[in-house]
């Protein structure tokens, strides 16, 4: 079949098999220049890439620092937390899983309802929470009972604990939830469970309690499930913060401040009973955490007494105690506290969310008249002999300005008007000196201006002054106003920790002592500056505070602590939140107790012990306590109480620092 | 054959099956051996170190399609051309059936099963076509080739699987088809203007064919001309596929150790996205390799064409040879992200039983060639050659 057609196509075919061969080399050589391209050139890149699917970073939550007192004891700890998860690709039937472990512990419908909804929602090998804050009990029973519970694991995290409870809750403050204004772009935020602090020290020192998270790579597949776990970094736990509370006295505090006057009775008490069965159930607040409720002297269920009281350590300004009523349970918000029991604490009228330590400002009454007084002797418009006559009232004008004793208190020097309170004394000391000197003197002492204490929501109060009246209410002063002020009424208005710092600042030699919460090394303590007050003055004031308790006409006798071998110095205070009539008080001024709660006067009292070597200062406010008779003997039982943890202190410091150095001990 | 013809002295009398057995390719065996032993192993790590489900029955399929790749090899290369016909109308009936089937109502069916495997008639087509066209051209002289009208019946065989495939829709076979067609039409001699013609006509029909595009497969053009675009959807595939076979890097990940195939980022690592696999754990080195071997194995194809006496035989080898190339540079194009990703196996390292049979027979059709390589073929028909 040779013929020339044929060589032709063999010919072409030849020609053009060539070609296609070239072509498709030339195309094998794209395939490999490809190959080279994405292997070598870009090689790094997605080998970065190919390690961005392969591993993902997990986050390890840090365990949160602790919130402990100067004695080391725990306010805030971390606590075991054990739930139960179920991984719904580990059983046949979740509803049947979930029935079974309902047989060994409780799960409410709400619950089971929520399980199977993210059960339908999550990828199968995500673990869904079914319970928690289960007890080592039920826990042991789920772990028993789990050949027959297909999918459940018992997982433990860790939940922040307040084991005092409402007892420092406004200086610890809470931890909750993260919202979504909280989030800074700190990954570790985004964690279900986490916590961040709400108020208080939680809030202030978050970010050093928080501590940094471990970071762990784990291998997952395009699903992201979790095929293997590397080593990582553990994170950093959170650092603990040491508070200068001393807890036994802050609980102390905080219970005598809650009693007041009244009883505290458990509800089983017949008394109780007998007061219910008289008055009704009582609104839910009126009964405590511990099952007790307080009795009035006639037998009446009472809310606890609402107030703040401050100990503060004269010379360093550490804060032993800082109480706040009614507190409430810091560790309900963290389990995630109900629409309900919110409402309560934010309608509750005697506002337990407020820290009314630092942020209730009262007018501070008679408190403020050793201010007045070394105003005046400082600026020399009284002497320590000037007198002035009390006959129960002065006149300004046409204006009369009461004493609180309607008969008067006869002639007056600086010492008996502080020891008996005269009203009369400091309306014509401060109508001499001036509204700006005693402003002037108000603020060495600390008043008028936050102290920094290291909380939120301190608040300044407030110490007026001609231009402040100006500048707010566009109004001239009025001398009328100065008289006000010199008995600590009218516009002032200071926190209980202030009216501890003036009295700490007066009773430790003049020095501007500013409070502190939160310890700080030995080294980082150093001298305050002086409040540059004459020393003459400050003993002049000091036995007029001594008297006060001490004398035959002292105003707060029974401040005087029965049996103790020191004295106790101090001043009571009462503020009017009403103003009382020229109809009322000729008809008699009514009596507190017979006014509605919102109504009464506050009860105030500042106070320090020893008086020969003052260390204590303590400030005590009762809202609407009646008068400073109610509040001198919360403060004195305080203030006892306070030296009794001191001498406890010395005593059993003592035998450790007298032992010789080469003698073996036995504490290692 | 009739005796006393002038070619009759050229060629030998009758192959006896031994001295067919001596003219088999053994080279070209080894290399089939080779490559496929490649795809056991990358099988085996397909599914995480084991044997099944995969390498076992692929290895399995290599034998049985050795088997049939010999008995090919061996057949009568002009009984090939006597069944050539028959064998494309038998497969465009198959194709026609599983359309038709597949639009009755029996679901997106492509395939027959028979037995061990389901067999996809569009896969066989692409042989089929080959052995149709080779034995039309075979047919004619240069002069014949040249003629228009002489077009049309290869034209027709072309088009009418290609348009069958285009309706499931299958756009790589449809190409496959296509490119496998004009590949013979070129080799046989079609003058090249017509080329171009129908190039320039190609080019200027997609605007129009564009609208006759489904949604999908739109998208998976759009997707190819930026994979970044959409890398969590329908650019996700490709991405992943370029992360795994550039994270390979020179020398690879090491064999069981592609984090992107086994931690199922590599979508289909087992069939189509094999050569990614290959490419994670055996890097450039491997993937370069296995380029090697293939252009080994499509060399032969070559020189067995060109040494072929019969037009028909250097068609058969060189057509087939082409698609065998298709195949391959299409799949390995396809996961490096070169052009859009259109589902076409490789030929024996992807998983599945019709991609290793074409491969097979494939193979079988350009061994037989070889042995067949001095058998004139007349070319007006089998009369003149038989005995």
């Amino acid at each position: 079949m040779k013929n020339p057609k044929d060589q032709d196509t063999k010919r072409a075919f030849t020609r053009r098999s060539l070609i296609l061969g070239a072509g498709q080399l030339g195309l094998v050589g794209a395939l490999g220049a490809r190959l080279y391209y994405l292997q070598v050139i870009e090689a790094e890149r997605y080998r970065t890439l190919s390690e961005e699917n392969q591993f993902n970073l997990e986050l390890l939550p840090p365990t949160r620092g602790l919130i402990l007192d100067r004695n080391g004891i725990e306010i805030a700890s971390n606590e075991d937390n054990f739930r139960v998860d179920l991984v719904p690709e580990q059983t046949n039937d979740v509803r049947a899983t979930i029935e079974a472990l309902r047989q060994i512990v409780h799960v409410d419908e709400w619950n089971i309802k929520r399980v199977l909804k993210e059960v339908a929602r999550k990828r199968s090998f995500v673990p869904v929470t079914v319970v928690e804050n289960l007890t080592r009990e039920d826990i042991s029973r789920v772990a028993v009972n789990a050949p027959y519970l297909p999918g459940v694991r018992i997982e433990e995290g860790r939940s922040r604990h307040y084991p005092f409870g409402s007892k420092a809750v406004n200086v610890t403050g809470y931890v909750a939830a993260v919202s979504d204004s909280e989030l800074t772009g700190d990954p570790v935020l985004e964690l279900p469970d986490f916590r961040i602090g709400k108020s208080g020290i939680e809030k202030l020192f978050d970010e050093q309690m928080r501590g940094a998270a471990g970071r762990r790579q784990v291998e997952v597949n395009a699903l992201g499930r979790i095929i293997r776990k590397l080593p990582g970094d553990d994170g950093q736990p959170g650092q603990n913060i040491q508070l200068t509370l001393d807890m036994d006295l802050q609980t102390y505090a905080h219970g005598r401040l809650e009693i007041g006057n009244s009883e505290r009775v458990p509800i089983a008490d017949i008394r109780v009973q007998e007061a219910l069965a008289r008055s009704g159930v009582p609104k839910r607040y009126l009964e405590n955490e511990d099952g007790t409720v307080f009795l009035d002297k006639d037998g009446n269920i009472v809310p606890g007494e609402s107030g703040g009281a401050v100990v503060m350590d004269v010379h360093t300004g550490e804060i032993h105690a800082l109480a706040s009523t009614p507190g409430f349970d810091p560790n309900n918000f963290n389990k995630g506290l109900s629409a309900r029991d919110w409402e309560d604490l934010l309608s509750n009228p005697r506002h337990p969310l407020t820290n009314k330590a630092i942020a209730g400002t009262y007018p501070p009454g008679s408190t403020f008249k050793m201010i007045v007084a070394l105003a005046a002797l400082e600026a020399g418009v009284a002497g320590p002999e000037t007198r002035v006559f009390c006959n129960g009232h002065m006149d300004l004008g046409n204006a009369r300005f009461h004493c609180w004793k309607r008969w008067g208190h006869g002639h007056m020097d600086a010492i008996a008007a502080l020891e008996q309170s005269c009203d009369v004394y400091f309306y014509e000391v401060a109508k001499r000196v001036g509204i700006d000197r005693i402003a002037d003197m108000a603020r060495r002492f600390g008043l008028g201006e936050s102290l920094a204490i290291e909380l939120p929501g301190e608040r300044s109060g407030l110490i007026p002054t001609r231009e402040w009246k100006l500048a707010v209410m566009g109004e001239r002063w009025q001398k009328g106003e100065t008289l006000v002020t010199g008995i600590g009424q009218g516009f002032v208005l200071t926190t209980p920790l202030q009216l501890a710092v003036m009295t700490a600042r007066m009773v430790n030699g003049g020095y501007a002592v500013t409070p502190s919460l939160v310890r700080k090394p030995d080294r980082a303590i150093q001298e305050p500056p002086k409040v540059n007050v004459s020393r003459s003055h400050l003993s002049l004031v000091l036995e007029g505070m001594r008297r006060v308790v001490n004398g035959q006409h002292g105003t707060a006798r029974s401040a005087k602590i029965p049996g103790a071998d020191f004295e106790v110095g101090g001043k009571t205070g009462t503020s009017q939140v009403r103003r009382i009539t020229k109809a009322e008080r000729a008809a008699g001024v009514i009596d507190n107790e017979d006014l509605p709660w919102h109504r009464r006067d506050h009860g105030l009292f500042v106070g320090y012990a020893p008086v020969e070597a003052p260390r204590y200062a303590v400030a005590v406010v009762l809202e609407h306590g009646g008068g400073s008779k109610y509040a001198v003997p919360v403060a004195r039982d305080i203030l006892a109480k306070a030296m009794e943890r001191d001498g406890l202190k010395s005593s059993e410091a003592d035998p450790v620092s007298i032992l010789p150095d080469s003698e073996p001990t036995g504490r290692g | 054959m009739a005796i006393g013809m002038p070619s009759s002295s050229l060629n030998p009398p009758e192959l006896t099956l031994g001295t067919k057995l001596q003219q088999i390719n053994w080279g070209l065996i080894l290399l089939l051996v080779l490559i496929s032993s490649i795809g056991f192993a990358m099988l085996y790590s397909a599914a995480n170190g084991s044997w099944t489900p995969w390498a076992v029955r692929q290895a399995i399929r290599f034998g049985v399609g050795l088997v049939i790749t010999l008995g090919i090899a061996l057949i009568d290369i002009r009984f090939l051309l006597r069944w050539a016909y028959l064998f494309y109308f038998i497969t465009l009936g198959l194709l026609g059936v599983v359309e038709i089937a597949g639009e009755i109502g029996m679901g997106a069916q492509r395939w027959i099963d028979v037995g061990f495997f389901r067999l996809q008639p569009s896969e066989l087509m692409k042989l089929a076509l080959v052995l149709a066209l080779a034995r039309y051209f075979h047919h004619l002289t240069f002069e014949e080739v040249g003629r228009i009208r002489s077009l049309f019946a290869p034209l027709f065989l072309v088009f009418a699987p290609a348009i069958l495939v285009l309706r499931q829709p299958d756009l790589g076979t449809a190409g496959m088809i296509i490119l496998g067609g004009g590949a013979i039409f070129f080799l046989a001699g079609v003058r090249m203007w017509k080329f171009v013609t129908v190039l320039v006509l190609g080019l200027s029909a997609i605007p129009v064919g564009w609208q006759f595009l489904h949604n999908y497969q739109k998208n998976r053009i759009l997707t190819f001309i930026n994979p970044e675009n959409d890398p969590l959807g329908a650019g996700y595939h490709i991405l992943q596929s370029k992360i795994a076979l550039g994270s390979g890097g020179l020398f690879g990940k090491g064999f069981l150790q592609g984090s992107q195939s086994h931690l199922n980022f590599l979508p289909e690592k087992q069939t189509d996205f094999i050569f990614t696999m290959l490419a994670e754990e055996m890097g450039l080195a491997g993937a370069m390799f296995l380029l090697l071997l293939y252009v080994l194995a499509l060399g032969y194809g070559f020189a067995i064409a060109l040494r072929s006496s019969s037009q028909f035989g250097r068609l058969l080898a060189l057509g087939t040879t082409t698609t065998l190339f298709l195949y391959v540079f299409i799949n390995i194009a396809m996961v490096m992200g070169l052009i859009p990703v259109v589902g076409v196996p490789l030929p024996l390292i992807s998983y599945g039983g019709t991609a290793m049979l074409t491969a097979m027979i494939g193979f079988g059709l350009i061994i037989n060639c070889y042995v067949h390589r001095d058998v004139e073929i007349g070319r007006q028909g089998l009369d003149d050659h038989h005995r």
